[in-house]
């Protein structure tokens, strides 16, 4: 039943082989006995989750389902989810229990999921390793001494131990990549624009895309057959006429150009991650894709561009966080200022204040032009290099993280080398582009091996096309970690 | 450039946000640090470059002017801090 593909959930339930009420009892079963350890849920809520799955067999029994009616579903505790305490993983919103639905809860509401539970991130999605969190670090089930990736660790960690079939998670520099690396899962950041932000907690408006972590790209193409659509209230929600992103799977990869970043090549990377992404690649020759070389000079850039735009984004987008409308509120105060100074002051955790300052300093007077214009600028030569690439290739490929899982504590204290997770993924992010991440094998002290791959804008059905081929031919991603406890 | 101390008093007072000395200094270092990556941005001539705001070239959708909000202000409110008579309340600001 745990390594069931949602097709194969679905037909189960379809079939009436189980209903969505025993389905959900069983996930809710595991999550109660591995959440102790693994802490990748911040809440979990059998009443509301069993009312839905009633509700999911009611549309079973009467014909009225869709393809993932009654399944169960994590989703990541940056979406706003009606009666549910939704918290982003921070201290201001521990009180929080939202009066509205995110457009993607909606959409997957509509469609009959369950929602199993809200899992665990880094506070306001800003951390590459889940360490963050209000709510305390998410062990990686793969080992519990080392962290799961992140932002969206909750969400990887909850697929990768089986906690449920599939999760929702979001991305700004690497929030949905980096975890499902760490974590042996595959995981899709879409093109900028097509899931809406309704809803979803704002870190940087600008990167922040809503994606899907699961255990193989064929299942990560029902979760954004669900997730995409136009939504009027999100005002950078693009229009566009409907796709299925399951219809291109069973393509032939022969004569696919797959782009080799020579920088991403180069130093930096290590020798496990780099055997692992090897063997991939002469996976693909085989399946008969031709690899070109291609150059993204600007590589380095995307981590200084990336420091200096996310937290000038954060930085206003928090200010809404004042401790009057919702969210904490210090007990103690003198006056108004005094009160938004301490709500916020204990509200926030350290790195967020650390990252509403680097942007409150880059947008204020005297700054605003040498740092905040001047990444904006780098920003468009970082998507001009993808430009020119993607006319010599249709596939970027490479690693999705310079290194397997480290270890808890290994970079907690040294913001730098955490900010330097996301060397990879964040210049995809930065242009707006789709990234993936799957299973590649194991590294170092059988700790998974993340493949990231790139795409041009809107080949989402593309790439998981590519990676799908890739799993028919491996079996990396029906790997799950030894659970001793269940 | 680099950063001194009453920069980071500065920067955390705009932003609303209360600090310590201690934590001040902690900061500092913090971010001397990550500006020291951040100045690798210096290296590259941008003179003819457009600033890139956003990944989309999309315009500004328009809607007609009208409600489209139904009143919720009491749900709304039932998660505020302190209200009374469908006000939030803080403290006085005018004497």
């Amino acid at each position: 039943m745990l390594n069931l593909s949602l097709k194969q959930l679905s037909t189960l339930l379809e079939s009436k082989k189980i209903s969505s009420v025993e389905l959900t009892r069983e996930f809710l079963k595991r999550v109660e006995i591995l959440n102790q350890e693994y802490n990748a849920f911040i809440t979990v809520n059998e009443e509301m989750s069993l009312d839905q799955a009633y509700v999911a067999d009611t549309m079973i029994a009467s014909g009225e389902a869709c393809p993932l009616t009654g399944i169960p579903i994590a989703h990541k505790d940056i979406f706003c989810t009606k009666g549910w305490l939704t918290t982003c993983g921070s201290k201001m919103l521990s009180n929080f229990i939202s009066p509205y639905d995110a457009h993607v809860i909606e959409r997957f509401n509509m469609t009959g999921t369950v929602n199993i539970g809200k899992t665990n991130m880094d506070e306001f999605a800003m951390g590459s390793s889940n360490e963050t969190s209000f709510y305390g670090s998410v062990k990686n089930p793969w080992d519990i001494t080392t962290v799961p990736g992140g932002s969206s660790g909750g969400s990887a960690c909850a697929v990768a131990a089986r906690m449920a079939p599939a999760a929702t998670g979001t991305d700004t520099g690497g929030s949905i990549r980096q975890p499902a690396a760490l974590c042996g899962v595959s995981g899709i950041k879409p093109t900028y624009g097509l899931v809406s932000r309704y809803g979803m907690i704002a870190f940087a408006s600008s990167l922040d895309q809503g994606g899907a972590i699961a255990k193989s790209a064929a299942d990560l193409a029902l979760m954004l057959n669900v997730m995409v659509g136009f939504d009027a209230r999100d005002s950078t929600s693009l229009q566009r006429d409907k796709e299925d992103y399951t219809r291109d799977l069973e393509k032939p990869l022969e004569g696919l150009r797959i782009g080799l970043p020579k920088e991403y090549f180069a130093e930096g990377m290590s020798d496990d991650v780099s055997r692992g992404v090897d063997a991939a690649i002469t996976e693909y020759n085989k399946l008969g894709a031709k690899m070109v070389e291609v150059s993204l000079p600007n590589t380095k850039l995307s981590i200084p561009v990336y420091y200096v735009l996310a937290p000038a984004e954060a930085s206003s987008n928090l200010s809404r966080f004042d401790g009057v409308r919702y969210g904490h509120r210090a007990l103690k105060y003198a006056d108004l200022d005094d009160m938004y100074e301490k709500s916020r002051a204990q509200g926030f955790g350290a790195e967020v204040k650390r990252r509403i300052l680097i942007g409150t300093y880059v947008l204020s007077h005297g700054y605003y032009d040498a740092y905040y214009i001047k990444a904006q600028k780098l920003r468009r030569l970082i998507a001009q290099d993808f430009a020119e690439v993607f006319k010599q290739c249709e596939i970027v490929m490479g690693p999705t993280s310079s290194t397997v899982a480290f270890a808890l504590g290994e970079r907690s204290n040294d913001p730098l080398q955490m900010y330097l997770s996301d060397t990879y993924t964040a210049a995809a992010s930065l242009a707006g582009l789709p990234g993936m991440s799957i299973p590649a094998g194991f590294g170092n002290r059988s700790r998974p091996v993340g493949l990231h791959i790139i795409g041009n804008y809107f080949s989402e059905a593309h790439m998981l096309n590519v990676a799908h081929q890739y799993q028919q031919v491996t079996d990396w991603h029906t790997r799950m970690p030894e659970i001793t406890k269940v | 450039m680099s950063l001194v101390l009453e920069d980071v008093k500065l920067v955390a007072n705009l932003a609303r946000i209360k600090i310590s000395d201690e934590e001040a200094r902690t900061t500092l270092d913090q971010l001397t640090g990550i500006f020291y990556l951040i100045e690798q941005m210096q290296e590259v001539d941008t003179s003819t470059i457009v600033p890139m705001s956003h990944a989309q070239d999309v315009v500004q959708r328009l809607r007609m002017d009208v409600v489209t909000e139904v009143d919720q202000h009491e749900l709304f409110q039932s998660l505020a801090p302190q209200v009374e008579g469908g006000l939030y309340l803080v403290p006085k600001v005018i004497e």
